[in-house]
């Protein structure tokens, strides 16, 4: 099974295992990772699962897409490598992902 | 949609304290029982989560309804409490809830409206909508006194030397409305692209275009200013490098977040951020205030529509044996009882 690790702002690592086709949030709510908080529930409505996708794996992520950089408007420190982890459905190819947490969701 | 009222106090049977689905569906199941319901929601619509944050998301388990859309749900519900007429009280946020001496609550909002009820039903859901606070260190310093989160008179902003930050309807909105009477207005934006009427758009870029504001690309990255008076923002580029905007006060504008806000100083007892109830009455540690809906926890509790629309059903009754103490209930069904229907069909 893929496994993704979140990077907290203080460095902290978890990292865990997360089914195929699920989302990057529901894996990181599953197992209570701190800095997600998801609050709409995975609708791309409220910009409160914001992560940073690690540099290495930018790339293989992909962008957001139109609907979920509007949605980034509402997010604090946002970069090029932002992502609202509700929109990032895990993959086999994405085993091993990196991402970290923002100081704050909203 | 009462305005501010701060003489009188209202007086009702129930006053319910979110419009979302859940407490407007409780309107419904209180109203088959005779009590009268004022609802008070921070939200200016009815429909809490549902209208705010999903209106277009179809909902899969809505008992009887294959699909239907947040929206939907929330204009049938309408419809269902239309016979019972619910007085809304939108946009106000309750600040106070007191037991009075005749064993009564007395709710008092933000604005000042007060609503004395024989039972309080707390249907909060995740809290209530507040405005996104950006991390930015010291601004707690700066709020209220020259850091706002919504524009209450145009006219205390005259003269002022504005910083608007965000890019949607609220942030476009503002900066139309306030750059007449700015001294100076500066929207701050972290791309030139906006999640808002196009319309709005084409005003601002016109007003930049014509050097009455300024549209600067950037974000929110630290506040300057002494004893809570801003004098200026520093913004920061994609690039890190960071540029000052002066400025006599900043309107940010990110949305809504929910908070528990002033109920979790209401000594009800809490777990986890959320109120404790029994699952005969769905009532909290304090007799008389009942909680229903993604608000409450019991053992096994499901946060699901469905599951508080049963809590309103249960609560109801028990609700109705405070409000009118002599009265004997008797169970009756809509679809057969001739004085359900009646008051069903009185509108």
């Amino acid at each position: 099974m893929p496994k993704i690790t979140f990077i907290e702002p203080g460095g902290k690592q978890r990292t865990v295992e997360a089914p195929v086709g699920t989302t990057v949030m529901e894996n990181a709510i599953k197992n209570g990772v701190p800095g997600i908080v998801a609050e709409c529930g995975g609708a791309c409505s409220c910009a409160t699962c914001h992560v940073h996708v690690d540099e290495a794996w930018k790339e293989k992520v992909g962008p957001p897409s139109p609907m979920e950089e509007d949605m980034l408007d509402f997010a604090f420190d946002v970069r090029a490598n932002s992502r609202l982890s509700c929109q990032i459905q895990v993959t086999e190819d994405l085993d091993g992902l990196v991402v970290h947490t923002p100081a704050q969701q909203g | 949609m009462s305005k501010a009222s701060t003489s009188e106090p209202i007086k009702t049977d129930a006053v319910i304290i979110g419009a979302g689905p859940v407490g407007l569906f409780a309107v419904f199941e209180l109203g088959l029982l005779d009590l009268k319901a004022h609802v008070v929601d921070i939200l200016t619509k009815p429909g809490g989560q549902c209208a705010e944050l999903y209106p277009e998301k179809p909902i899969y388990d809505i008992p009887g309804w294959p699909m239907i859309t947040g929206e939907g749900l929330v204009e049938n519900l309408l419809a269902q409490v239309k016979p019972f007429h619910p007085h809304f009280h939108l946009g106000e946020r309750v600040e106070s809830l007191t037991r009075q001496q005749d064993k009564s609550f007395r709710l008092t909002t933000d604005v000042g409206t007060v609503i004395d009820a024989k039972v309080v039903v707390i249907a909060a859901g995740g809290g209530s909508f507040e405005s996104k606070r950006p991390p930015l260190e010291g601004l707690e310093v700066y709020e209220g006194k020259s850091v706002f989160y919504l524009v209450r008179k145009i006219e205390d902003f005259r003269g002022k030397r504005i910083v608007i930050a965000g890019g949607g309807d609220s942030a476009l909105d503002w900066t139309l409305n306030l750059a007449p009477v700015a001294k100076s207005l500066t929207l701050l934006h972290r791309r030139d692209q906006f999640r808002a009427a196009p319309d709005s758009v084409l005003k601002m870029k016109a007003l930049a275009a014509e050097g009455k504001i300024k549209f600067e690309l950037g974000q929110l990255h630290a506040l300057e200013g002494e004893g809570g008076q801003l004098s200026r923002v520093i913004a920061a580029r994609d690039d890190k490098s960071e540029f000052p905007i002066e400025a006599d006060v900043l309107l940010p504008f990110f949305g809504l977040t929910m908070k528990l806000g002033p109920l979790a100083n209401w000594g009800l007892e809490l777990e986890n951020g959320l109120l404790k109830v029994d699952t005969e009455k769905f009532q909290s540690s304090e007799p008389g205030i009942f909680a229903i809906g993604d608000i409450n926890t019991y053992p096994g509790k499901l946060k699901l529509i469905l599951s508080g629309f049963h809590e309103a059903a249960l609560m109801s009754q028990a609700a109705a044996r405070i409000v009118n103490p002599e009265k004997r209930i008797v169970f009756q069904y809509t679809t057969t009882s001739t004085s359900l229907l009646k008051k069903l069909k009185a509108s």
